[in-house]
């Protein structure tokens, strides 16, 4: 039983790396990349210093730009020999701090494999490698009539291993799914330099799912040299909906009637107010600043299937109380309704000098109770908070502004964040829904998960990477942190805010 | 902890510390599926009832043993329902079951399967702990997805002791027409129409026969009958070819004196298998039935070459390889993984692979 004793152990405290000599990791790793593809001056290291969560900033020992799958294999086999840990790191936008370099290990950068190797348009798949953008993917499918449904808002710029490795989401995954639910197979090199293919071009593949377990894992299992993906027909037609409300509490509920009326609209997304201010200022979306709230509610199909849910969605709205219904009467405005949503998060960065971003999911029917538990924070905390929803999905991105330079704004917004996290636990929800654990939400996941757990999380991470090299430090905490954090629950029981339920 | 869990949980501990096989079963309805179970029988049934449904939160929360038709009605009542269709290859199927033997039915290639609607699980491992993963919403990515790993696993992992899953509305209208077409047409017609944006949710290939099926908004599935022309199949027919092809109940599914039924998971746009048998294609070509005497290993060997794998469904020798051998790097992972969930290698031994 030597595995568990080793899983168990490096569960327990964070791993010390101190030991790991630069000088020795660079003549090695010199050894197996060509010229230019291993950088080590602190100014070639500094574009890597963070990714898409700027408030965590850290130099690796060196970045390997490898461009061939034998280097990835290359650099893997020598810092699994040397014990050196390996962040593997996308297009660097995750909001989570998972690609945030280890200060005592290599940043292993797939930004270099951005090729697309074939699509099928008959077989409706793609093989891409996996530092093709989101975006391309459905550029190069468009020519077929078909698209990748995942549409992370960033996904002119993120890549899909990147994609992958969050298990990426988007504005119209009710209805199509996240990343999880739009792949096939993914082929990977493991820290012993293994080669695996996981899944295959079928719909499953023998043994365990390992698809699902290495979809969303942070990159702490196998780092990615290639993903094949599905791809669906393009909606022949698509309308938008925009309903004001003066009650958020009752665009909520709007929400659910949507539901429960059978519709699984193709986007369903929410604004409170100060949102909603931010954004018209920003775009001129037109939208109605009195209301409390607004909701867009997306409709795509064939002309007639749109028409006859865009009818029926009206119905609902009407009867929720809806203040103002207006459907788009064109693909111009359909995109200007968008076109206020998906700047939501620039638009706080105008207002702002900087903002949090915070990704719970809670069941839907608790968005009342989350939006009135925020506005009281913000009186407590003394920051604002602007408010957008993936409302479908009960997805909350409250945008905690605040000001890094005012002295202890950014502890506060912190604080505040975690407290929206913790809240969205007890609330029968998780931490993050698409963002990612990463290095920013690692304390929370004591409040979500049990010590038996934790563990059972380091023994899975154990069975894909023995020597726990794969970005050491993220998505998972060690109980050690979890008990400094002070949080850490004896039994689900005992979680914070005791007298809500927790179903 | 429930008074059943703790007695499990006991039972569990002293199992491992004995190093007892246990034979996890539900209701018996898959004991046919994977490699021969061994081990003391441990029922589950007793383990029922439902913990949390709310049709507008699109999640269900039921116990593991809880009868799937029992779940399946009361979807019914909300107009929701399973959109993976598991087959129940018995009466009293239990919901921890299907999860466990991950099959689904004809829907699958364009709705999911039940690993895509898995939300969350609590689990009893086999060292006798409870835990949960996932949880009751539809985006999480805190953890590991463990509850989509236990879809699928046959037992090996774990006791399902709860499990949430996505549910979705019933689609407004369905319609089922049929055509007549060879083989290689109608793989090549079914990949065409997937491509483009017709709501098919199911598709049928036998014995020169295609049955596709239509779901979604009455104005959908109308405007494609009329542009796909076909013969329109009555709606208590098509149900009934709907079902039978799911619970295997065609003639074609029973594999005959010591013949086989081959399930071939391929690439959808495949080529025609060429193999003696009789032939079943489901999932626009994703899925096809050979049931047969044709030679193990060169049905192994046909599904690798056309890019899938092969599992031997029904009949021939249980205690020899069911599912096609993993390369070894998947191997060790995949022991390393059991070893993690259970340590003592006591839950449904060999079910799934001979080494554990």
């Amino acid at each position: 039983m030597m595995l568990e004793n080793e899983a168990l152990a490096f569960g327990e405290t964070e791993r010390d790396f101190s030991a790991v000599d630069k000088a020795r990791v660079v003549a090695a790793l010199t050894r197996v990349l060509p010229a230019g593809a291993l950088m080590y001056d602190t100014e070639d290291l500094r574009p890597y210093e963070c990714d898409g969560l700027a408030a965590y900033r850290a130099l690796p020992l060196v970045v390997a730009l490898p461009t061939t799958e034998e280097q990835v294999v290359a650099v893997l086999r020598t810092c699994f020999e040397l014990g050196v840990p390996v962040v593997a790191r996308g297009a660097g936008t995750g909001l989570s701090g998972g690609a945030l370099p280890h200060t005592r290990g290599v940043l292993l950068s797939l930004a270099r494999f951005t090729r697309i190797l074939q699509l099928d348009p008959l077989a409706r798949t793609a093989v891409v490698q996996p530092g093709v953008r989101n975006l391309a993917i459905s550029e190069a499918a468009a020519a077929h009539g078909l698209y990748y449904a995942p549409d992370p808002s960033s996904q002119i710029a993120c890549s899909i291993g990147g994609n992958v490795a969050e298990n990426a989401g988007g504005v119209h995954c009710l209805k199509y799914g996240l990343t999880v639910h739009n792949l096939l197979r993914v082929r990977g090199v493991t820290i012993e330099g293994e080669i695996v293919e996981i899944g295959s071009a079928a719909l499953d593949a023998p043994g365990y799912d390992l698809l699902a377990l290495v979809t969303g894992s942070e990159g702490m299992l196998v780092v990615l040299t290639e993903v094949t993906v599905k791809l669906v027909p393009k909606p022949l037609f698509a309308q938008c909906v925009l309903a004001a409300f003066d009650d958020v509490v009752r665009a909520g509920e709007a929400v659910a009637k949507i539901i429960a009326a059978g519709i699984i609209p193709a986007g369903l997304e929410m604004m409170d107010q100060p949102a909603t201010a931010a954004v018209e200022e920003f775009v001129h979306a037109g939208y109605p600043l009195d209301a409390k709230a607004i909701l867009l509610c997306e409709s795509d199909g064939t002309p007639e299937e749109v028409a006859e849910e865009i009818g029926r969605v009206r119905a609902v709205l009407e009867d929720s109380g809806a203040t103002e219904i207006r459907v788009s009467a064109d693909e111009a405005e359909r995109l200007r309704f968008w076109a206020g949503r998906k700047a939501a998060f620039p638009a706080a960065g105008r207002i702002s000098p900087d903002y949090y971003c915070m990704d719970g999911t809670i069941p839907r029917k608790r968005v009342g109770e989350m939006l009135t538990a925020i506005q009281e924070m913000e009186h407590r905390y003394g920051l604002r908070c602007l408010n957008v929803f993936h409302a479908g999905d009960g997805n909350l991105h409250p945008l905690i502004l605040f000001d890094a330079n005012q002295p202890d704004e950014m502890e506060r917004a912190e604080a505040f964040g975690a407290e929206i996290l913790e809240l969205s636990v007890a609330l029968g929800g998780t931490i993050t829904g698409e963002h990612g654990v990463g290095l920013e939400k690692i304390n929370q996941m004591c409040a979500q998960f049990t010590p038996a757990e934790v563990r059972q999380f380091f023994r899975v991470k154990a069975a894909f990477d023995p020597p726990g090299l794969l970005n050491p430090g993220k998505a998972i905490p060690t109980l050690n942190r979890c008990a400094e954090y002070g949080r850490m629950k004896v039994s689900k029981g005992h979680v914070p805010y005791p007298d809500i339920p927790r179903f | 902890m429930t008074t059943i869990e703790n007695e499990w949980a006991e039972r569990v501990r002293a199992a491992a510390a004995a190093n007892t096989p246990l034979c996890l079963r539900g209701s018996g309805s898959k004991d046919f599926y994977g490699r021969a179970p061994v081990g003391e029988v441990f029922e589950l049934c007793a383990n029922q009832g439902v913990i949390a449904y709310e049709p507008t939160e699109l999640v269900v929360t039921v116990r593991g043993g809880t009868p799937l038709v029992e779940l399946e009605a009361m979807l019914a009542e909300q107009g929701q329902y399973l959109p993976f269709e598991p087959p129940h290859f018995g009466a009293s199927a239990t919901v921890a079951g299907s999860v466990a033997a991950g099959l689904a039915g004809p829907r699958r290639a364009t709705a999911g399967a039940v690993r895509d609607f898995m939300l969350g699980v609590k689990v009893l491992d086999g060292r006798g702990e409870v835990m949960r993963f996932g949880g009751q919403v539809m985006k999480n990515v805190a953890g590991y997805d463990v509850s989509r790993l236990i879809a699928g696993s046959l037992g090996t992992l774990g006791i399902v002791l709860e499990v949430s899953l996505k549910v979705l509305p019933r689609p407004v209208a369905e319609a089922t027409l049929r055509f007549e077409l060879d083989e290689a047409t109608a793989i090549r017609r079914v990949s065409e129409w997937g491509g483009q944006p017709l709501p098919v949710s199911a598709t049928l290939w036998q014995d020169g026969v295609l049955h596709l099926r239509l779901s979604g908004a009455e104005a959908a599935v109308q405007a494609a009958v009329e542009r796909l022309g076909g013969e329109r199949v009555g709606d208590t027919e098509a149900d009934a070819v709907w079902s039978a092809v799911r619970e295997q109940t065609l003639p074609a599914f029973r594999p005959r004196m010591g013949e086989m039924l081959w399930r071939l998971s391929l690439p959808s746009t495949a080529p025609a298998l060429g193999l003696p048998g009789r032939q079943v294609i489901e999932w626009g070509g994703a899925q096809r039935w050979l049931a047969g005497s044709a030679d193990a290993d060169s049905v192994r060997a046909r599904a690798l070459a056309l890019g899938g794998h092969a599992s031997a469904f029904r009949g021939g020798d249980r205690k020899g390889e069911v599912f096609q051998p993993l390369a070894a790097p998947l191997a060790t992972i995949h022991r390393r993984l059991k070893t993690a969930f259970d340590p003592a290698g006591i839950f449904n031994p060999g079910r799934l692979y001979p080494e554990f």
